[in-house]
């Protein structure tokens, strides 16, 4: 997987960062009601060709009705969607260069693997020898190549996802997208599938949408996530800029644990500032890019493997804190502290547990000293 | 345009097979009284345009109804037809509960065969699940020879020809409308909600009274409608096993209309049946929608 | 496995008994070879050769048959629509009145539906016979059939649909190769059930037929009205066996096909 767009984004796959790129695709101030219902609220995005983009968020933010629009089983009440320049509003589903996979897989249980597999390219009025030729390309790129006969009730589940995404896939679409599609996987084949995924997508080069609401699977798949809540988008970023630098409280807490430590905001210089949260507590030396106004309230986002514990007040970090610790989460590759400080505050902080848990060092009701660098955490105004 | 192909299709269908023949029934029911053969006047004729209209609707009146109630041989039918769909929609509800109750508590792997043995009789002939009770049911019949051998009677029972026997005969042949609706609700009913009744103190017959009748409800309407309605206008049944004074409006019906040939009459007879039945069919079909619309 | 309680055992045991010694009894006599049909007098089997020998009722029988299968057929093709609209049309003008005349004629009573049929006959001048026995029998078992293909499309996914649309199947297309061949056993038996209610019709039939369209039912209507004929009891007992073998040859191919395709399941694995 070396070489995956992801990995190598940083360096050359960003082409959201050229202004010169055009978009395969560009949402304008699109709004879709249903009834008095708005599931998507006046929304503009752009997504870039052989991009893997996820759209991320809780149960009904929004995101499957983005990906319907796409593809085409709803129109948008206000606004535009165009594919590669040309509006494609008007255009039906079945004339639509853009090929679904399904959450519930949808396939056909009348049909055999490969002729699921051939449906979409029958419809194309392609010559016998062509479809044959493509079926067979899919199974073997999805490894099927011995289920060919089988019906879909005659395959593991892991199966059957991969005959939906040939299937989605034999027609070379433009855009595929995929709704939810390793929801009904257990874990352990749901993380193989997404390397999977991963692999598949950049073999054939289509740019994938992906809807979910696993975080970590957007993590792992995406170039870049769009983390929506009701109908708007709050961020869109590459997966490492929204862990790292949240623009709100809202995708901070969504994505991955964090603490939020609500305070006042003092300037202390052109990047850098104060927060006074407790009583008693020394404040928090942070440092920002944006210009915040002194006394303004603010959020401290800062998340829990940013933080270090120790039984000895540390030396070298520019915040420190004293507190006792009121629970441990034990999850195997770390344990989670959950620290009171003297004012109140609950504060975690996860520690690898790179030594066997006898040796642990700090158990229950243990006073400990927690630390962070200035710039661990984000100073949140929203 | 072929959505609404579609939707046409069957809709005309229905308009001109199910929806006029009854405005038809409606005004001929308002004409007068005249044997057999129509045209029956008033006859309408829109040639002479608003006048033709008015003239026509001016020679409608309600006097076929105005003889209906001074004959009370109607207003009985009437009164006996509601009285025996009334009882025996209860009889089958009473005979049909502990059956669907038993199938729906029976091992898995039973119900199946159970089902198909419900659902058998459902597609036999109506008409000679009838008859066959006349041979049961008669002076020499089975039953009496039965009872006679047995020494339970001494005279032979008269049952054939009376009401009796068409509340059985009703019964026997609307049990598996009245079970199959049930089977359906009470089989959805999870077993765990009666273990927590009798788990906070229910007994086992208040649990069934508080959980089971309750979350069937469903079934007990649809399947009552299912038998109530249709034999509301029942006719096969009380011209079989009825006698001569089983009075039930579907039977005086079709007498007016074939032995008497009175045409109108039997119309009017028909509207208002169907008025007394409107509400029902209404809230028959109301539930139908519900259920269909809890199941999207 | 739950074993099945004493009260729940006889109430089923006295229920079955209900619903089938009456056509037990009825097949039973129909091979006495007395007159009277109460009192068995011995084997055979010649009222069974003296009903085949009857012309006027294989005459019945043949119009009978012709007139379910027209109708069926036609009511198949119609309930579908009918259903198919209902559950995916989303809203159109007129729904409730059409919902409404779709599904009134499984409680109807027969004889309004009869009365109003022939009404409607006569005064569009049309002929009775077998032409009107069909119209009438379209029309109601066109509900049953609407009401059988409804509940399947109900539970079907409808991701399935659009996934053909996706796929660049046209409405039409999808309709044809993913919908219809999902339904077809809702279809196929809503078509049973057409066929088997004209089989079975005898009030809209006398209504609606004409000298020359004698179906069987009234036939067998006009016979058993003064009392019990042996003859009636063989043809009972024909019609009777037809529809067993039938009805359990589909529950045994259906609950074979249910059983392979479980085993089928397990062995693929999650």
């Amino acid at each position: 997987m070396a070489d995956h767009p992801r990995t190598s984004s940083q360096t050359e796959f960003a082409p959201w960062t050229d202004p010169q790129a055009k978009p395969l695709i560009e949402f304008r101030g699109v709004t879709k009601r249903f009834g008095d219902f708005t599931a998507i609220d006046d929304l503009t995005l752009d997504i870039f060709e052989r991009e893997f983009f996820a759209l991320l968020g809780p149960s009904g933010c929004g995101k499957t009705t983005l990906m319907r629009m796409l593809a085409g089983f709803e129109n948008p009440t206000e606004g535009e969607i165009r594919l590669s320049g040309q509006s494609i509003v008007e255009v039906p589903p079945n004339l639509r260069p853009v090929n679904m996979m399904f959450q519930s897989y949808a396939l056909f249980p009348h049909l055999s693997v490969w002729d699921n597999i051939a449906f979409g390219l029958k419809r194309d009025r392609k010559s016998r020898d062509e479809i044959a030729a493509r079926v067979e390309e899919m199974l073997r790129l999805t490894r099927l190549d011995q289920f060919a006969r089988r019906k879909p009730h005659q395959i593991s589940g892991g199966q059957r996802q991969r005959v939906a995404l040939a299937r989605s896939l034999a027609k070379a679409p433009k855009l595929l997208l995929l709704d939810e599609p390793l929801g009904a996987l257990d874990r352990k084949l749901r993380e193989d599938t997404q390397f999977e995924l991963m692999d598949i997508q950049e073999k054939t080069g289509t740019t994938f949408v992906i809807v979910t609401h696993d975080q970590e699977e957007a993590m792992t798949v995406a170039s870049r996530i769009a983390v929506m809540d009701h109908g708007k988008v709050k961020q869109v970023d590459t997966p490492a800029r929204v862990y790292e630098v949240p623009n709100s409280v809202y995708v901070a807490d969504f994505i991955g644990d964090v603490n939020l430590i609500e305070g006042r905001f003092t300037p202390t210089g052109p990047d850098r500032g104060e927060i006074t949260y407790g009583a008693g507590e020394p404040p928090i030396l942070a440092e920002t890019t944006e210009q915040i106004a002194e006394g303004q309230t603010v959020t401290y986002a800062i998340r829990p493997e940013k933080i270090r514990v120790s039984a000895e007040r540390p030396e070298d970090r520019s915040n420190v804190a004293f507190g006792k610790i009121i629970d441990i989460g034990y999850l195997g590759n770390v344990s989670t502290y959950h620290v009171e400080l003297a004012g109140g505050q609950m504060v975690k902080a996860a520690m690898t547990n790179a030594t066997r848990v006898e040796r642990r060092d700090f158990t229950w009701d243990d006073e400990v000293w927690l630390s962070w660098r200035a710039s661990a955490g984000v100073v949140l105004t929203q | 345009m072929r959505r609404a192909a579609l939707i046409a299709l069957p809709y005309m269908w229905l308009l001109a097979l199910f929806f006029v023949p009854f405005l038809i029934v409606a005004k001929i029911s308002l004409s007068d009284i005249a044997l057999a053969i129509p045209p029956y006047t008033p006859t309408l004729d829109l040639s002479r345009g608003w006048a033709g209209l008015r003239d026509w609707a001016a020679g409608l009146d309600f006097e076929n109804f105005v003889f209906l109630t001074t004959d009370d041989l109607y207003w009985k039918a009437y009164l006996s037809s509601l009285k025996i769909a009334l009882l025996s929609t209860f009889l089958t509800l009473v005979v049909g509960y502990p059956i669907a109750y038993g199938m729906s508590r029976a091992p898995t792997e039973w119900r199946p065969t159970l089902l198909m043995l419900v659902i058998l009789p459902f597609w036999t002939s109506f008409l000679i699940r009838v008859y066959s009770w006349k041979a049961i049911l008669a002076q020499e019949g089975f039953l009496n020879q039965l009872l006679l051998g047995l020494g339970i009677i001494s005279e032979p029972l008269t049952i054939l020809n009376t009401n009796t026997a068409v509340y059985i005969g009703i019964v026997y042949t609307y049990l598996p409308f009245m079970v199959l609706p049930l089977y359906a609700a009470l089989e959805k009913l999870d077993d765990s909600l009666l273990e927590a009744a009798e788990d906070l103190g229910c007994s086992r017959m208040k649990a069934f009274w508080l959980i089971t009748v309750p979350l069937s409800k469903q079934g007990i309407i649809a399947g009552s409608f299912l038998v109530f309605i249709p034999v509301m206008g029942e006719f096969v049944i009380p011209s079989l096993l009825g006698g001569s004074r089983t009075l039930m409006i579907g039977k005086v019906l079709w007498e007016e209309f074939f032995s008497n040939r009175d045409w109108p009459v039997a119309s009017a007879v028909a509207i208002i049946l169907l008025a007394i039945l409107i509400i029902p069919i209404v809230l028959f079909i109301k539930n139908e929608e519900k259920q269909w619309e809890s199941d999207i | 496995m739950r074993r099945i309680s004493w009260f729940n055992a006889t109430s089923l045991t006295l229920g079955f008994a209900f619903l089938y010694l009456p056509m037990i009894v009825l097949i039973v006599y129909s091979f006495n070879s007395n007159k009277l049909v109460t009192v068995w007098a011995g084997f055979s089997t010649k009222w069974y050769g003296e009903l085949f020998h009857n012309e006027a009722f294989l005459d019945a029988a043949w119009v009978t048959l012709r007139v379910a299968v027209v109708s069926s057929t036609l009511a198949t093709v119609l309930g579908t629509a009918a259903a198919y609209v209902l559950v995916r049309g989303g809203r159109f003008f007129g729904r409730t009145l059409f919902s409404g005349m779709l599904y009134a004629p499984l409680v109807m009573p027969d004889v309004i539906l009869g009365l109003s049929l022939l009404l409607l006959f006569i005064s569009v001048g049309l002929d009775r016979g077998m032409l009107t026995i069909i119209l009438a029998h379209t029309t109601f078992s066109m509900a049953y059939v609407a009401v059988v293909v409804t509940s399947r499309l109900v539970a079907f996914d409808r991701s399935l649909e659009e996934a053909a649309l996706d796929l660049g199947c046209t409405r039409w297309d999808a309709f044809k190769s993913v919908t219809l061949p999902i339904i077809a056993p809702a279809v196929i038996s809503g078509w049973l059930l057409g066929f088997t209610l004209s089989l079975d019709d005898l009030v809209i039939a006398s209504f609606t037929s004409g000298p020359s369209s004698t179906t069987l039912p009234i036939k067998i209507f006009s016979a058993v009205r003064l009392g019990v004929s042996p003859e009636i009891n063989a043809l009972s007992a024909i019609l009777i066996a037809i529809v067993t073998v039938g009805v359990i040859t589909t529950s045994l191919v259906s609950k074979r096909a249910i059983t392979k395709r479980q085993r089928e399941e397990n062995r693929a694995g999650p």
